[in-house]
């Protein structure tokens, strides 16, 4: 059991959370869908897992590497 | 002249807009919203005004901010440049309704050629060609049935969609229903569920026609542009003339474009859009109307490079209520001109684009037929707010060998610190020997990507 932080890849704005804590993700899933620059970014599930937080809300204005879910693989 | 004018955008195009109002001695007046107070463009205009937060819908898409700003510094006339605003047929009303100049074609045209289907109407009543299809609502049994008569492959596009969303691809009769389920679905997210059928050209070619008009009842054109070179659906390297056009095909879309401006009751600046097969070459019979954009378009400097004209200039005087400085005869085409559309982004990471603080920026100097149109300098910061084009680099040449080296060149002077930068990888779009020969289709970009992308494995 190890717990990995998710970090945004690009300053942007969270646009829309598409799974919330407890929810089962697998590798490649998208977690969260950014919007920067006209275009959506998704951030994907670097592995197969449980979601413990979502630490952004829809809205938010985030930076480059910060972090926005925790994963329990 | 018509002036004050209020620019009703940022970046590049508003710093394009001033420069030609500066040349003509218009005063300008620009608007900004928070994440844009110390902007190029700000500097650019005479004055400056803050219409609101970062958000576009609270500033750049914000008619009643805008109006507002138009009135507090007295400007008599608005420019709305590119995107934004400048296809919005309410915002022309409320300059209208303000007393100011909509810089734009009237209303009633915008909203004309808003829809897919209605400009697809108004194009057969001016005997356009158009690609095979099917408008109007029916039911899935009906449209299946369309789909058989037009011939697959066909596109089902939802009427109210736009940037590539409510489209879908049905290959055969057997994958149409769940296609069509697919497209209404996403099509409902605009809040009409409506779709229409067209054939789908699989190596299509994007060719169009610049169209201006005055309130004289004059429509002339000033020659096409290929946009083919393009990433999700949008454009990245745009030329004039395009390859295999010759001039009894050229003065042929010219007409089908100026025919439909006339049929819209169209004035100033407008773009006519075709599909053309690029699995043959350019013709009449494989080339069809696809949709009219009623503005300035980001490409226009590589046909103001080829015909010596300024088209603000002219937007300027048709909106004044001038004729059109020229009759269709006295225009002239003189060399190749291509643009490439240098963007903060990442071509290695699927184009992811890259906000930041731009520590350093190079870009060439406008030399002899090279024009560099910025919207940044260093010491700016990228936002995520708006799109990530920072400049256009416009190359004129004697001849399109010429242009496509001296512009990948110029691409090779750019250089940026703290923000990726796609110019090496137009630079080497450029030298391709698909470029090189000429007409290729909207594909090739995202396939030359994955060429590059696929690096030898070591030995």
């Amino acid at each position: 059991m190890a717990e990995i932080t998710v970090v945004a890849e690009l300053t942007s704005a969270v646009w829309k959370i598409e799974a919330g804590p407890g929810a089962r993700v697998s590798e490649g899933d998208a977690i969260i869908i950014l919007e920067s620059m006209k275009m959506e970014i998704p951030v994907l599930s670097p592995a197969d897992g449980t979601i413990t937080a979502i630490l952004v809300a829809e809205g938010d204005q985030i930076a480059e590497g910060q972090a926005v879910a925790r994963i329990e693989t | 002249m018509i002036g004050p004018v209020l620019i009703a955008n940022r970046g590049e195009i508003a710093c394009r807009i001033a420069a030609t109002c500066r040349r003509l001695g218009v005063p300008t007046v620009a608007v900004f919203s928070d994440a844009d107070a110390e902007a190029m463009h700000v500097a650019a205009a005479d004055r400056a005004i803050r219409i609101g937060p970062p958000r576009p819908a609270e500033s750049y898409l914000n008619i009643p901010a805008i109006i507002a700003a138009a009135r507090e510094a007295g400007a008599r006339a608005v420019h709305p440049g590119y995107g934004f605003l400048s296809e919005n047929a309410d915002f022309a009303e409320a300059c209208a309704a303000a007393g100011l100049v909509f810089i734009g074609p009237p209303a009633s045209a915008i909203r004309a050629m808003g829809g897919k289907a209605a400009a697809k109407a108004v194009a057969r009543r001016a005997g356009v060609p158009l690609l095979p299809g099917h408008e109007g609502d029916a039911s899935d049994a009906e449209l299946a049935e369309a789909a058989q008569r037009i011939g697959y492959p066909v596109m089902i596009k939802a009427v109210a969609g736009g940037g590539g969303r409510g489209m879908r691809r049905a290959e055969d009769a057997a994958g149409f229903p769940a296609a069509l389920a697919a497209a209404r679905r996403e099509a409902a997210a605009f809040g009409d569920s409506t779709v229409m059928l067209e054939k789908f050209v699989p190596q299509a070619r994007h060719i169009e026609m610049q169209v201006f008009a005055d309130r004289h009842g004059n429509v002339i054109h000033l020659g096409e542009r290929d946009c083919s070179p393009q990433r999700r659906n949008q454009k990245l390297i745009e030329e004039a003339p395009a390859p295999g056009m010759d001039a009894a095909l050229r003065a042929e879309l010219g007409r089908r474009a100026t025919a439909l401006a006339r049929e819209v009751g169209y004035v100033g600046a407008g773009t006519v859009e075709f599909v053309a097969d690029g699995s043959r070459p350019l013709g009449p019979d494989s080339i069809w109307f696809i949709e009219m954009n009623t503005r300035l378009q980001v490409e226009h400097p590589v046909t103001e490079m080829i015909t010596g004209l300024d088209l603000v200039e002219w937007q300027l005087r048709i909106a004044a209520g001038e004729r059109l400085p020229l009759r269709q005869e006295e225009v002239r085409l003189t060399g190749h001109a291509i643009e490439a559309r240098l963007c903060a982004e990442d071509p290695a990471r699927n184009f992811l684009p890259s906000p930041g603080h731009i520590a350093a920026l190079d870009l060439p100097e406008p030399i002899e037929g090279l024009r560099v149109d910025a919207g940044v300098r260093a010491g700016d910061t990228l936002t995520p707010f708006y799109d990530p084009m920072i400049a256009k680099l416009i190359i004129h040449a004697p001849n399109r060998a010429a242009a496509l080296a001296r512009l990948a060149e110029a691409l090779d002077a750019c250089r940026a610190e703290g923000i990726r930068l796609n110019a090496a990888f137009l630079a080497g779009l450029l030298r391709s020997p698909e470029m090189r020969a000429g007409g290729v289709d909207t594909h090739f970009l995202e396939a030359f990507r994955q060429r590059g992308l696929a690096v030898p494995t070591p030995a």
